[in-house]
């Protein structure tokens, strides 16, 4: 299956963010081997070069460790992990709020709803 | 010299009132994925031609591989025709045999290998395959040579969607860094995922040329729909 992207953002971008969501939901654990570029080219049916910018991109921030003998690996460092994920958890929060805003809710009657979704969450299990 | 393509002042008129490609400079890198764009009638074959020597530029010059055309370029290009010029009624087989005859970079096990993974007959002869088969084994032939350069002419026009996905697969797949591949093609959308960089003909002259995640990037939308945008009738 190629993966889903859109087509009005840069694809490097995007297999950046993929990849890093897979790396902190733990899809690859730390110090776990990742596939080998072209692998996950064909997987995402893009081209090898774009894939290799998003893992330089990768490298540089210390998530992915290129290992000469070992092709590359997720970082060990539980807490950069973390780190990055609280990040994009925190991207969502936004991405959510700023979403809200645009139908016109202020932040309390966004949150009312939130707690009022929970508790009818809680309600129906 | 990275350069694996350098055209000067390249033009073709075929008579006064047709200029086909009109001065087109260009110099293109090794290890690219390269979208050749543009609307009918742009130029784009008349180009591909001139590149594999079946038209002589009125002016200006191409070098690959830091050759002019001729047998050098000619052991050193795969081409894609935009038609099929293999005999319909010879057998998979012998038309590997032509190849084995005519490139010495043609490799018979990897091309083998990429009609069993198609489950097609080597015994069986062209005609009896559809349309969307006859592509895609003309393509096998294409990309089982080891190329300094890959010129596909149109390789995903008339083919169904799933027939795209596999030939692009098998772009990607059997491209090496080292090689570059050139695709013309008026179908972006399909293909854009698998481009590094876009060449943009317009009226035989160069137009644009550059990456896809910079026209992404500022533009903020897909290269088809900038395209659409610049070509917009």
């Amino acid at each position: 299956m190629a993966w889903n992207l859109d087509t009005d953002r840069p694809i490097y971008a995007q297999l950046i963010e993929r990849i890093k969501t897979q790396i902190v939901s733990g899809k690859y654990a730390p110090g776990e081997r990742l596939p080998s570029v072209r692998e996950l080219a064909a997987e995402a049916a893009v081209n090898p070069n774009t894939m290799q910018k998003a893992f330089a991109e990768l490298e540089r921030t210390g998530l992915v460790i290129t290992q000469r003998t070992n092709g590359r690996t997720v970082t060990e460092d539980v807490k950069l992990i973390g780190d990055i994920r609280a990040e994009l958890a925190g991207d969502q929060v936004n991405t959510f709020f700023s979403g809200m805003r645009e139908l016109g809710y202020t932040e309390k009657e966004t949150s009312d709803l939130i707690l009022r979704y929970l508790n009818d969450d809680k309600d129906s299990k | 010299m990275n350069d694996l393509i350098e055209i000067q002042g390249l033009t073709k008129a075929y008579d006064a009132d047709h200029v086909a490609v009109d001065h087109i400079d260009l110099k293109l890198p090794k290890g690219k994925i390269i979208g050749l764009l543009g609307p009918n009638g742009s130029g784009k074959t008349t180009l591909i031609k001139m590149m594999n020597g079946l038209l002589v530029p009125t002016e200006g010059s191409i070098r690959i591989s830091g050759y002019e055309i001729g047998t050098e370029t000619k052991k050193r290009v795969a081409y894609l025709p935009d038609r099929t010029y293999l005999p319909d009624g010879k057998s998979i087989n012998s038309i590997l045999d032509y190849f084995c005859d005519f490139y010495e970079d043609f490799s018979r096990e990897k091309a083998l290998e990429m009609l069993q993974s198609l489950h097609i007959d080597p015994d069986s002869k062209l005609r009896t395959l559809s349309k969307g088969m006859k592509e895609k084994v003309q393509l096998i032939l294409v990309m089982s040579r080891k190329a300094d350069l890959y010129v596909l002419d149109e390789p995903i026009a008339g083919v169904d969607p799933a027939a795209r996905d596999y030939i692009l697969r098998t772009i990607i797949n059997n491209y090496d860094s080292e090689a570059t591949v050139l695709i013309s093609t008026h179908l972006i959308g399909d293909i854009e995922k698998v481009l590094d960089e876009v060449i943009f003909l317009r009226s035989g002259r160069l137009l644009l040329y550059t990456s896809v995640d910079n026209i992404r990037e500022q533009h903020g939308k897909s290269v088809d729909a900038y395209f659409r945008e610049v070509f917009a009738c």
